[in-house]
């Protein structure tokens, strides 16, 4: 090789303005017991974008998720230090309502989890919790969030079904239109797609890409296709490190740094 | 580093091998179009006009390989910048197997010889050209992007050399009528032979893009 392709830094990371800026992390180190799983990263998010984050497993990625909504909190031992700011408010702050913040900041996991009950009362749930909505209103709150999430056409003639009765990819739209149905500002999607077919795929995508018009979302995925597809802007983490963060476009054509590029055309390890 | 599934290192590996032999092709082909124009060998030029079509099949078999590549491997950075790179490079470099085809073509259609200052003249020009377009393959082939951003660099070279080629012909041509006939062809020759140096340029883009993801003609020439 020569000098002009060798100078690469070691790290390169998006400086997003502030105007744009919708959720961000300041100098967040994350600890699993003595085990430290993230090191000093700091990042702006986008609001109405999607950041897809992406590396080899056990790189922090679902970590960082995690912290965002403060989902850690429900396990002995963990412990994040560092600040998250959604619109400059920090979410680790002692002093905030963890269940008040979960409506704010929705969480779709890796495996589908509808609740045991029926269709509708999957999507109303959480709507019940936080909102008192009349019997109308709640039955259009219910169908927008279906219809938000591709699903309305598949189930409308049996919303009093149960959830687990649909298959993989329809449960896992599910749990999107519950996540949107208390109208968060921003939704975590942890390898939401993961154990879903193409087909069930590409329409959980198309979902994905609707969204952003309204939400902030940052999605965690192992599919680099599915990276590039969806997503404005794309960090890559290894060993608890946010190595490169910046335009999905210009990290997937042009990454700046060489573990970006080692590991986006498969050359690691 | 190598690539963790080996057959994208050996796909791209014989990708880069068929453009460097493509390219190899284009400049043997451009140096003896050149040649026979010097010593006006019309047999030798039927040689070189017979010998494009190997240039242009394997600028296709190239085509094939890119767009298999792409499809069957899904590359990403670098690793999609190369058969992109190649195609384009692969589509150069079989114009200027067309060039020096029709340059040859010329030598067996001229009425009689040039005069011998002008041939002289046009023929340096083929000679720079020639190494342009050389350089620019070796560049290629080495993986040098600092080679590559010289060839680019240089353009204006060539260039500079066709304007004096193009003024000293048209002198002739109004000192002399009767050699406006063998003229016009030189005129030809000589404009052929500099639109090589520009595939060479345009080649010396697609070598840097290749290798450094970054667009040279974003970047001022000194």
């Amino acid at each position: 090789m020569n000098a002009i392709a060798d100078t690469q830094p070691e790290t390169s990371i998006l400086e997003l303005p502030a105007e744009r800026t919708k959720l961000e992390v300041r100098n967040l180190n994350f600890f699993y017991g003595g085990k430290q799983a993230l090191q000093d990263v700091s990042a702006r998010f986008a609001g109405n974008a999607v950041t897809a984050l992406i590396g080899p497993s056990g790189c922090g990625k679902s970590t960082l998720l995690r912290i965002l909504n403060r989902i850690y909190s429900l396990y002995p031992g963990q412990r994040a230090e560092g600040q998250v700011l959604l619109d400059g408010e920090d979410v680790l702050a002692p002093s905030v309502n963890v269940a008040a913040l979960r409506a704010r900041i929705g969480m779709v996991f890796q495996k589908p989890t509808p609740f045991p009950m029926s269709i509708f009362d999957n999507v109303a749930y959480g709507v019940r919790l936080y909102e008192k909505l009349g019997k109308t209103e709640l039955a259009e709150r219910v169908e927008t969030s279906l219809r938000r999430a591709a699903l309305w056409d598949e189930v409308k003639d049996k919303l009093r079904e149960s959830g687990l009765s649909l298959s993989g990819g329809q449960q896992q739209r599910l749990c999107v239109a519950r996540g949107i149905a208390v109208k968060p500002e921003v939704l975590l999607l942890d390898e939401p797609a993961s154990a879903l077919d193409p087909i069930s795929t590409a329409r959980l995508e198309e979902t994905i890409s609707e969204l952003k018009r309204d939400y902030t979302i940052v999605i965690v995925t192992h599919n680099m296709g599915q990276a590039a597809r969806l997503s404005d802007h794309t960090g890559f983490m290894y060993l608890g490190q946010l190595v490169e963060y910046g335009e999905t476009e210009q990290l997937f054509t042009s990454p700046v740094t060489s573990r970006a590029r080692d590991y986006i055309t498969g050359r690691f390890g | 580093m190598e690539h963790t599934l080996s057959a994208i290192d050996e796909d791209l590996a014989l990708l880069t091998r068929e453009v460097t032999d493509l390219g190899e092709a284009a400049v043997t082909q451009v140096r003896a179009a050149v040649d026979v124009f010097l010593r006006h060998d019309v047999d030798a030029a039927a040689t070189v006009v017979a010998g494009d079509a190997a240039l242009d099949q394997q600028d296709i078999e190239i085509e094939k390989r890119a767009i298999r590549f792409i499809a069957l491997r899904q590359p990403m950075a670098d690793d999609l910048r190369r058969p992109i790179a190649a195609m384009k490079m692969a589509m150069q470099l079989e114009r200027c197997g067309d060039l020096a085809k029709n340059v040859a073509k010329r030598v067996a259609v001229m009425e009689g010889k040039p005069g011998a200052a002008e041939a002289k003249a046009v023929g340096e020009l083929g000679a720079l050209a020639c190494d342009r377009l050389a350089t620019v393959v070796d560049a290629f082939r080495r993986e040098d992007a600092q080679g590559a951003m010289e060839v680019w660099v240089k353009d204006t070279e060539v260039d500079a050399r066709h304007d004096e080629v193009l003024r000293g012909i048209l002198t002739g041509m109004s000192a002399d009528p009767s050699t406006i006939s063998v003229s016009t062809h030189l005129l030809f020759i000589a404009k052929n032979l500099e639109r090589i140096g520009d595939h060479a340029t345009n080649i010396a883009e697609l070598v840097f893009y290749q290798l450094t993801g970054a667009d040279l003609a974003d970047r001022p020439k000194l």
